[in-house]
């Protein structure tokens, strides 16, 4: 993974200084509040409903042992012993004090680490393929695209203030499980004649008014990315809407523009960039960048493992997990291992410092000390030997890290919702977990297959509910928290928004609702291998529809 | 207001000129881009200086042809969250080639100060902000990511060392 020179580790050192700085000039006074917000939250630091949270940038989702551990000390240290890893491949802590943040982002310098732009109307961190460098289906590894494109967008000075918050995500695979389509800028790796370049979508997103991205080019070569990038957002910063926050994304300029014209404004930016202005990486830079993501050296092993097969003919709960949770790896004799942080009765992607502390010792023990967090809020060790997986499946099951449900049903993205965040309209949490309690039985979790279902607490759609197979939207009616259903979303290289099926329901409803919609899925479909998404791309809304209000 | 020009306070010689009021016989001033592009003849033949201040909206291409004759544009922030400003200045600097007084003006701040020195200005009229606190500002940071409209030479360079 990439390591900080000495310009990185300054960088950084000096951002903890500016914000020390900041944060003595605001209690002083010198600083309002409303001059305050945006510093602070180019800082990660928002305030919530009980206290500041505080928003750590996981870049791309990759971390080493050493920083999984300093993200627990902090845990123990600063917070009430546990995080929240977040949609954006972050992690949050809910519970900081102001006056501690300084000193907090000093410990994280020390492991590399910063809370830059992880908030406010600027470039946000970038994201990526979890299972980056390490799965079959990729063209190539995004991760040192995704490093250049971070310190290109840290401390952009044209960028800084820009209409509304921006996110660019990077993939390289066939299977997109980077939800490109749904990102302000999502980039597709591809070659072409021997040449690296990107595919180019703008103008996706969630929220109030979801949008899939339009493509906007073909294949941008990598030596021309980052001024491409540049010229979009040039577009993007002098004409992106500004008179309203909610209209201000760039998905609004992209569809009240016209895709063709958008992509005119795009092109006529980039032709009329003089040499002068062009970015023009030396090749030595971009090679020294990705000389940091070489593969780790595994040694040859056989496509199977005696231990391993042995161990599931013993063991029928680590057979089940192997069967949900591992994920091919590209070299024989190895997979990639889904942490899941969502058993049952806590908070998606919540994990105490003590679970912390064991994900990092177990990486360092099998995993060739890399960890990564998925955007589904769990965490993944990509290189793991196939001999080394009972052993790894036990350490984390007396952790309670080895919950056997990656992308089942009860593997949700769910919101921290009206329990945390003072936008949230309703509960998220709560309702998840009913969820969870309804399908808790592994085997019909496994009978029920790839499943989504994606919850937000208000329209600002963190949870994601517009790319759920299932989404679940949190309103109020005065006074009374309801929840309206979508089908048919995903966030996959098939991206589509989901379509709302009626009326909201009560919190109590929703549970049985879903066990109805799950019984006619299972009526319907031609066979297990098909997909509920399948089903219903195959069947239409009407059957799911009338599943969800057959007592109404 | 205090001006802050190339790290030193100076004093201000210039005035704007809102659109509803007349001109003044003498001395520098400036006058929005409508009545620079309104009143063009009239304005070019001051025996004065003459200065643009630019609006968010306003396309800095349209000074294109005026820029030879302008020794002062000034870039308004009514709002400092609204950056388009900082695009304006770049598009100054580097696109159009514009070598005189670029000058922020309007809500500006100590903190995005870096940022607007960055994109190309020289000069910030600035309430908010004492001249210590400003160069202060100015050397934050020892090294930046990207090149911009300044001398700062960007990390990707000196990591090669290429100056």
């Amino acid at each position: 993974m990439y390591r900080y020179d000495e310009f990185d580790t300054r960088i950084v050192k000096e951002r903890v200084e500016q914000f020390r700085g900041q944060v003595a000039r605001r209690l002083s006074g010198e600083l309002k509040e409303d001059e305050f917000k945006p510093l602070r939250l180019q800082n990660g630091v928002y305030l919530q409903l009980h206290a500041y949270m505080l928003r750590i940038a996981i870049p791309y989702g990759q971390l080493s042992p050493r920083q999984m551990r300093a993200l627990a000390e902090i845990a123990r240290k600063y917070d009430r012993g546990y995080g929240h890893f977040t949609t954006r491949q972050n992690i949050q802590f809910n519970w900081v004090a102001l006056k501690d943040i300084p000193d907090v982002l000093a410990d994280l310098a020390e492991v590399e680490m910063h809370a830059i732009q992880t908030s406010g109307n600027c470039i946000r961190n970038v994201t990526s393929d979890h299972y980056a460098g390490a799965t079959k289906d990729e063209v190539m590894d995004p991760r040192p695209w995704c490093e250049i494109i971070r310190q290109w967008s840290t401390f952009h000075p044209e960028f800084a203030f820009l209409p509304r918050k921006f996110k660019i995500a990077v993939t390289a695979a066939e299977h997109d499980r980077a939800a490109i389509k749904v990102h302000d800028i999502g980039l597709n790796m591809r070659r072409k004649d021997g040449e690296v370049g990107f595919e180019v979508h703008v103008g996706g997103g969630q929220g109030r008014t979801p949008h899939i991205a339009a493509k906007v080019s073909d294949f941008v070569p990598e030596g021309e990315l980052l001024d491409y990038l540049e010229a979009i957002m040039r577009v993007y910063n002098r004409f992106g809407r500004r008179d309203n926050k909610y209209k201000a994304r760039i998905k609004i300029l992209v569809s009240e523009t016209g895709e063709e014209e958008f992509r005119k404004l795009v092109e006529d930016e980039f032709a009329a960039q003089r040499d002068a202005e062009k970015i023009a990486l030396p090749p030595e830079e971009i090679e020294r960048i990705h000389a940091y993501f070489e593969p780790p050296e595994l040694a040859a092993k056989p496509a199977s493992s005696d231990s391993f097969e042995k161990a599931k003919t013993a063991d029928a709960a680590f057979a089940r997990w192997t069967r949900v949770n591992l994920h091919p790896h590209k070299v024989e004799g190895y997979t990639t291992v889904t942490v899941s942080l969502k058993p049952m009765g806590v908070a998606a992607g919540d994990a105490t410092d003590d679970q912390m502390d064991v994900m990092a010792d177990l990486a360092e023990a099998y995993g060739h000390d890399d960890i990564r967090v998925s955007h589904a809020q769990n965490v993944v060790l990509p290189h793991v030997a196939l001999d080394d997986v009972y052993e790894l499946y036990r350490k984390l099951d007396a952790a309670g890290l080895a919950t056997p449900n990656e992308g089942l049903i009860s593997d949700m993205i769910v919101c921290p919702g009206l329990d945390y965040c003072n936008l949230a309209n309703a509960r998220s949490i709560p309702v998840g977990m009913a969820i969870q309690e309804a399908f808790s039985d592994p085997d019909d979790q496994a009978d029920i297959g790839k499943f989504h279902i994606n919850i937000s607490g208000c329209i600002n759609a963190c949870g994601h509910h517009h790319v759920g197979h299932v989404g679940i939207l949190g309103v109020d009616r005065k006074g009374e928290e309801y929840y309206q259903i979508t089908l048919g979303g995903r966030a996959d290289e098939k991206a589509a928004i989901g379509q709302m099926a009626g009326p909201g329901l009560k919190a109590d409803d929703v549970p049985v609702a879903l066990k109805r919609l799950v019984d006619r899925y299972r009526e319907l479909r031609t066979s297990k291998e098909e997909t509920f998404i399948e089903t219903f791309e195959r069947e239409g809304m009407q059957p799911f529809k009338d599943a969800i209000y057959a007592d109404a | 207001m205090p001006l802050i020009k190339d790290r030193r306070e100076v004093d201000d010689i210039w005035a704007y000129v809102p659109d509803e009021a007349a001109l003044s016989p003498g001395g520098c001033i400036t006058v929005s881009l409508a009545r620079l592009r309104s009143e063009t003849e009239m304005l070019l033949a001051r025996n004065t200086e003459i200065g643009v201040r630019l609006e968010p909206a306003d396309d800095p291409h349209e000074l294109e042809e005026f820029l030879d004759r302008l020794a002062l544009i000034e870039i308004d922030f009514p709002k400092y969250t609204d950056g388009r400003g900082y695009s304006q200045a770049q598009l100054l600097r580097r696109r159009l080639g514009y070598e005189g007084e670029l000058r922020a003006v309007g809500h500006v701040l100590r903190d995005q100060i870096l940022y607007m020195n960055r994109s190309g200005f020289d000069a910030f009229e600035t309430e908010r902000a004492e001249l210590p606190s400003v160069l202060d500002a100015l050397e934050e940071y020892s090294a930046v990511y990207q090149p911009a409209a300044d001398e700062r030479v960007p990390v990707f360079r000196r990591r090669h060392g290429k100056d």
